[in-house]
């Protein structure tokens, strides 16, 4: 693939069994899996030029969460505007990217054939390879912008709103997945019980910032653990026993701490997330430990996955607050590694809601 | 109409695997109920029936998950559609007259896009028992769905005779 007849990749040359960069690469990524409308430029895999993120987190505040509709509709307005503007701030012409990385599964079917479309007329035009790459593949590679020395093999654990995995990143372009959920995503829970907490949207952060002043201890939420040996999650009970504990303190008249309910809820939640994934560590024999994905964000599991890791002497990554976020840098990365080696998509590939990690 | 009452998660499966257990090609079954009533415990029991080996997910982020089993299986959850005309950007239309098996979560949500023949279910938390009880209501709407009733109400009574 990397024989030197590709326009953009003659730049490569095979020196001692490795690839030998003589030029800096480009890539271009785009983003429209659910929320967010992202392009990014990407330099060498590691540096970040430019990511640009439109949220639309205003649009959805109103519904109480993602409206698919308005998603893909606002997904049409925005994405030339922010490509340009991903281009501009990276003082790229667009003529010298080298590929362009695009998310084409999972996600909402609309959004992601929105972005999937710029890409593919992008790099038809320009005539440059495309590279199609599976959103949790860019939650993980968000570790590589922030981390200059973090290379595979690692743990990462990906937790956002539609997705929970303990996955064994063997190389950049090859996954295991140890663990996943059962029912709901842990970023789903968190939605779920802030809306029924009348905290609003998105659950996440509203949680987090109700449980800095409450009480992790006060109600003794289920922890589920499976016990024929599965490092799988569910999340389904704990947010039934969350809205059975509202429900009972309402015909109790008795009013509800809010404080104390958000933290014991991310606390049953944190501490399962970080058991499950040091026990995948160990059985792995890995000693370095990553966070991905926009629950990566939330302060107690980041505090506790750090002590953890600590007390098992593994080092812990996680990327910064944006990169947790979806964007369009981190799928760049990943497609800078998956061209890397030799992986690229076709013209008529298309989007794949719901698409496995590890497929191609 | 056929009511019956579960008292944990895994009893509401099993209701599900009995139904999935008369389901044909193109049948629609709709879930109406609260957060955490056990929609898709339910729809996992359908699932198992239906053989589908890999784990059944909420489908909340994605609205549609679909699965390979002795007929294809698609499972909805539109609890984020706020008008219903959004689930034609989807597709819907094209699932639910397909060749599968179409399990609709929070069907009340687009109630005037369902097929006139259709099942639906209605699960209510008890807040009367102790326990943590669910009414789950099970009503089968057109001549598509004729004989469902008895064979279902056959199956409950046969298990009534065996234990």
């Amino acid at each position: 693939m990397l024989d030197g007849k590709e326009p953009g990749l003659h730049v490569l040359q095979k020196g001692e069994g490795r690839c030998q960069i003589l030029k800096d690469i480009l890539i271009l990524g785009i983003e429209t899996s659910c929320d967010e409308t992202s392009a990014a430029v990407v330099k060498n895999g590691r540096e970040v030029l430019s990511n640009v993120i439109s949220s639309q987190v205003s649009v959805h505040q109103k519904y109480g969460g993602v409206v698919p509709e308005i998603a893909s509709r606002k997904h049409v307005e925005l994405i030339l505007p922010v490509i340009n503007q991903s281009l501009e701030e990276a003082g790229v012409d667009i003529r010298r990217i080298d590929a362009v990385g695009v998310t084409y599964g999972p996600g909402l079917v609309g959004a992601l054939l929105v972005g999937l479309s710029a890409a593919k007329a992008l790099a038809f035009a320009l005539d440059k390879p495309l590279v199609g790459v599976h959103h949790i593949e860019g939650h993980i590679a968000a570790n590589y912008l922030d981390h200059r020395d973090l290379v595979p093999p690692f743990l990462c654990l990906v937790v956002s709103g539609g997705h929970t995995h303990i996955v064994c990143v063997k190389d950049y372009d090859q996954f295991e997945i140890m663990g996943q959920t059962r029912d709901d995503a842990a970023g789903e829970a968190f939605d779920k019980v802030a809306r029924a907490l009348g905290l609003g949207y998105p659950g996440g952060p509203l949680i987090d910032k109700a449980a800095a002043s409450g009480n992790g201890s006060a109600i003794d939420f289920p922890r589920v653990y499976f016990d024929d040996g599965s490092l799988d999650f569910s999340f389904s009970g704990l947010k039934t026993a969350v809205l059975n504990y509202l429900n009972g303190m309402e015909q109790k008249g008795l009013k509800c701490p809010v404080e104390d309910v958000s933290a014991s809820f991310q606390q049953a939640v944190v501490e399962v997330l970080v058991n499950n994934t040091l026990k995948a560590a160990g059985l792995k024999n890995l000693n370095k430990i990553a966070l991905a994905g926009g629950v990566a964000a939330n302060s107690a599991l980041r505090n506790l996955m750090k002590i953890r890791a600590k007390e098992s002497g593994f080092s812990f990554y996680y990327p910064g607050i944006v990169l947790c976020t979806d964007n369009a840098a981190m799928i760049a990365c990943a497609a800078y590694y998956e061209l890397m080696r030799g992986n690229r998509s076709e013209l008529w590939l298309n989007a794949v809601p719901g698409l496995k990690l590890g497929e191609k | 109409m056929i009511e019956i009452k579960t008292f944990d998660p895994d009893e509401t499966v099993k209701i599900g695997r009995k139904l999935g257990g008369l389901l044909k090609k193109g049948d629609v079954v709709c879930l109406a109920g609260d957060l955490g009533s056990g929609k898709t415990s339910l729809t996992k029991g359908i699932a198992a029936a239906l053989g589908i080996k890999e784990h059944v997910t909420s489908p909340t982020f994605t609205i549609v998950n679909e699965y390979k089993g002795k007929v294809p299986f698609y499972h909805f959850d539109v609890y984020r559609i706020s008008h219903p005309e959004e689930m034609y950007e989807i597709g819907f239309e094209e699932y639910i007259g397909g060749s599968g098996i179409t399990v609709i979560e929070w069907a009340d949500l687009i109630r005037e896009l369902l097929p006139c023949e259709r099942i639906w279910i209605d699960i209510r938390k008890d807040c009367l028992e102790e326990r943590d009880g669910r009414s789950i209501s099970i009503r089968f709407i057109g001549d598509r769905y004729k004989g469902y009733e008895r064979q279902l109400k056959g199956t409950e009574k046969h298990e009534n005779t065996c234990s």
